[in-house]
């Protein structure tokens, strides 16, 4: 789950790191109030989850409430990279003279919490890892030491601060490792952490992913979720305990098991089809589970055919051909369908399907094309 | 021989009396596999299903019964405490199945479990089995056949799809294993295919691997540098957009890093035969028969 970054600042607040006194606003008048309140020049800065949003103009300075007003008035409804503009967030100003990065993420192959931290902060820190690698440097955390002030003080003497900032550099790297870990964090970023003129240090934006798995233990951290972090068909999904991904395809999948549904995605790509979406139902889908699935993918007006894959161990036959029913009921559509269905129950299943006169197919393969061609003939 | 379990497997269930643990220990025991026990704290000194002696904790169990290995179904919010409490036991082998633990304890988790000897296989996995000795798992027993191919995968439903069409050529399998789709987990590609590389009764390997990490690069590499059998592979997702979590936490293409292209590029390199489509990973192996 994604926080935006007025979020993700107030965290960092919480653990000590220092963070502008900013406010969010949803009209242009409450930017021009918070303006006022702060006193002095502002950036009024778009609250969206998508990268690039100086590049789109949904960060403006503003010297003025009245600024701050005309600029808020700008970005509030504009859409960057597809996403409108709700609220933005207005910041004092502030009076930078060198950007840091400073991010943690989780590092599979060492199986290690990492902090890496580059002189070339404000940037995007794929593209400096793109171009130059060595201005990237990366301590491993040993999980049951937590992060040690001397890591933290290395990384600051390797990316060239005098050491009267080492002290407080080394604190706001601590700051950031309780916060990734108090909050189960795949990713807590500060981008940039400024050098401001008086020589304080201040991170002035703030990106934070937290891991789905741990929210269960974090329900005021679950509560945050931004209604742009996922379509209203991911929600719905997510709800009914489904996996699901749109794609830009038109033939829908519905598979049980991650790797499975890949893998169906896959060989549609091999005999020419685009797939519409990924979309696991899980272990053990019964008829409901399997009905919501399928109105989420017909939801989809670009959906020219439905695959459906099962391979049966917990999951039955006859449950997932009773499921496809009661959806079709429902739900009536002109959509072909072609259903392959494997393993537990898979004879009941397919006299049921057989019976509503509906496409089965042997193997996966086979299914593939069926479902191609289907989308081809429905064109 | 095959790796891992087999008839000589004293199975634990932790978790046993649960829903999802209650129906796979009848499942496993009616495959054959050796039960001796099962834990639910507070339950000890009851019997679950097929007349399964139930423990207290782990270390009970384990010095009632001689268990060695030792599988669990508890939820993801007390699973984290169940592998500890199987490796204090010193059980050499721990299975767990329970998907959606939070990667921060499987963090700390997997590096408490480096310094003792248990291994772990999983979290958020299917299991494993050796046909005809021991189901320890979630699998369907019924699609293996005994033979000479090992499997190894991240997948648990795509796994069962390519074992089914293995046993449809006729072609059985040695052992086949379930290292599960999470960023953080207790086992390795290399790991597993280390202990096929040394199997007398495993002839030739399929490796089953997915985006996201560099597990299989790695994998790809060991294979290069030191495996004599043949491996055939598949990676899935070669269609999955960048960014997106695609049902596995593990199964997810960040700054543009564990793409399926840069796996298949690296398996090819090392003389892997990667299938196109998973329809073609028993034709592949066949050929090899």
């Amino acid at each position: 789950m994604n926080l935006q970054e007025f979020q993700a600042k107030r965290i960092f607040g919480q653990f000590g790191i220092p963070v502008p006194q900013g406010e969010v606003a949803t009209t242009p008048g409450e930017a021009a109030a918070i303006a006022a309140r702060i006193g002095g020049p502002v950036v009024v800065k778009s609250q969206v989850l998508v990268g690039g949003r100086g590049k789109a103009g949904g960060i403006k300075l503003a010297k003025t409430p009245a600024e701050a007003e005309t600029v808020a008035g700008r970005i509030l409804g504009m859409s960057i990279k597809g996403l409108t503009v709700k609220k933005v967030l207005v910041d004092p100003a502030a009076d930078i003279r060198k950007e840091i990065y400073l991010g943690f993420v989780l590092d599979r192959a060492r199986r290690r919490v990492a902090l890496m931290a580059s002189s070339e902060g404000g940037v995007d820190i794929e593209e400096v890892a793109a171009h130059t690698p060595e201005k990237i440097l990366t301590v491993a955390v040993d999980p049951c030491l937590g992060l040690k002030e001397y890591q933290a003080r290395d990384l600051g003497l390797g990316i060239g601060l005098p050491k009267e900032q080492w002290g407080a550099f080394a604190k706001i790297c601590q700051g950031l490792y309780e916060c990734y870990m108090g909050c189960d964090a795949s990713l807590a970023e500060i981008n940039p952490l400024a050098v401001l003129g008086d020589g304080t240090l201040k991170a002035l934006d703030g990106k934070m992913v937290i891991d789905d798995s741990a929210l269960f233990r974090h329900p005021d951290l679950a509560a945050m979720r931004d209604e742009d972090d996922e379509t209203p068909e991911e929600r719905t999904a997510r709800l009914n305990g489904l996996s699901y991904v749109k794609l830009d395809g038109e033939i829908g999948c519905m598979v049980n098991g991650a790797g499975l549904a890949m893998a169906t995605m896959d060989i549609i790509k091999f005999y020419g089809g685009a797939p519409a979406n990924f979309l696991d139902v899980g272990g053990g889908a019964k008829a409901d589970k399997v009905a919501a699935a399928l109105r989420i993918i017909l939801s989809d007006p670009h959906v020219k055919a439905v695959l459906f894959n099962i391979f049966g161990g917990i999951t039955r036959g006859d449950e997932v051909a009773r499921g496809i029913l009661t959806a079709l009921k429902e739900v009536p559509t002109q959509v072909p369908m072609v259903v392959r269905l494997v393993g537990t129950n898979y004879q009941e299943g397919r006299a049921i399907l057989a019976e509503a006169q509906m496409a089965t197919a042997e193997t996966l393969a086979e299914a593939a094309q069926m479902a191609v061609a289907a989308a081809r003939g429905a064109k | 021989m095959s790796i891992l379990v087999n008839k000589d497997t004293r199975l634990l269930v932790q978790g046993i009396t649960g829903r999802e643990g209650a129906f796979h220990t009848e499942q496993m025991i009616a495959y054959g596999t050796p039960v001796v026990a099962g834990v639910t704290p507070g339950k000890g000194g009851g019997w679950g299903v097929g007349n399964t002696p139930i423990f207290d904790s782990v270390h009970e169990a384990v010095s009632a019964t001689g268990a060695n290995v030792s599988i669990i179904y508890v939820p993801a919010k007390f699973a984290p405490d169940a592998i500890l409490e199987a490796a204090d036991a010193g059980l050499p082998l721990i299975i767990c199945i329970t998907e959606g633990i939070p990667a921060l304890d499987m963090l700390k988790v997997r590096a408490y479990l480096d310094r003792t000897a248990s291994r772990l296989i999983g979290p958020n996995c299917p299991g494993l089995i050796t046909p005809g000795e021991a189901k320890v798992g979630i699998m369907p027993g019924h699609i293996h056949t005994r033979g000479r191919v090992g499997l190894v995968s991240r997948s648990g439903t795509l796994t069962y799809e390519v074992v089914y069409a293995l046993t449809l050529r006729g072609i059985g399998q040695s052992t086949a294993v379930g290292i599960g789709g999470d960023p953080i987990n207790g086992t390795s590609f290399v790991d597993v295919l280390m202990l096929f590389e040394k199997d007398p009764e495993t002839e030739q390997v399929v490796m089953i691997g997915e985006i996201g990490g560099t597990d299989e690069e790695k994998a790809a590499e060991f294979i290069r540098t030191q495996m004599t059998k043949p491996v055939t592979a598949f990676i899935a997702g070669q269609t999955a957009p960048p960014g997106k979590r695609m049902g596995h936490a593990g199964a997810i293409i960040s700054g543009g890093k564990g793409t399926a292209a840069d796996k298949i590029a690296a398996l090819q390199a090392a003389n892997v035969r990667v299938a196109r489509h998973p329809g073609e990973i028993a034709e592949l192996v066949a050929e090899r028969m």
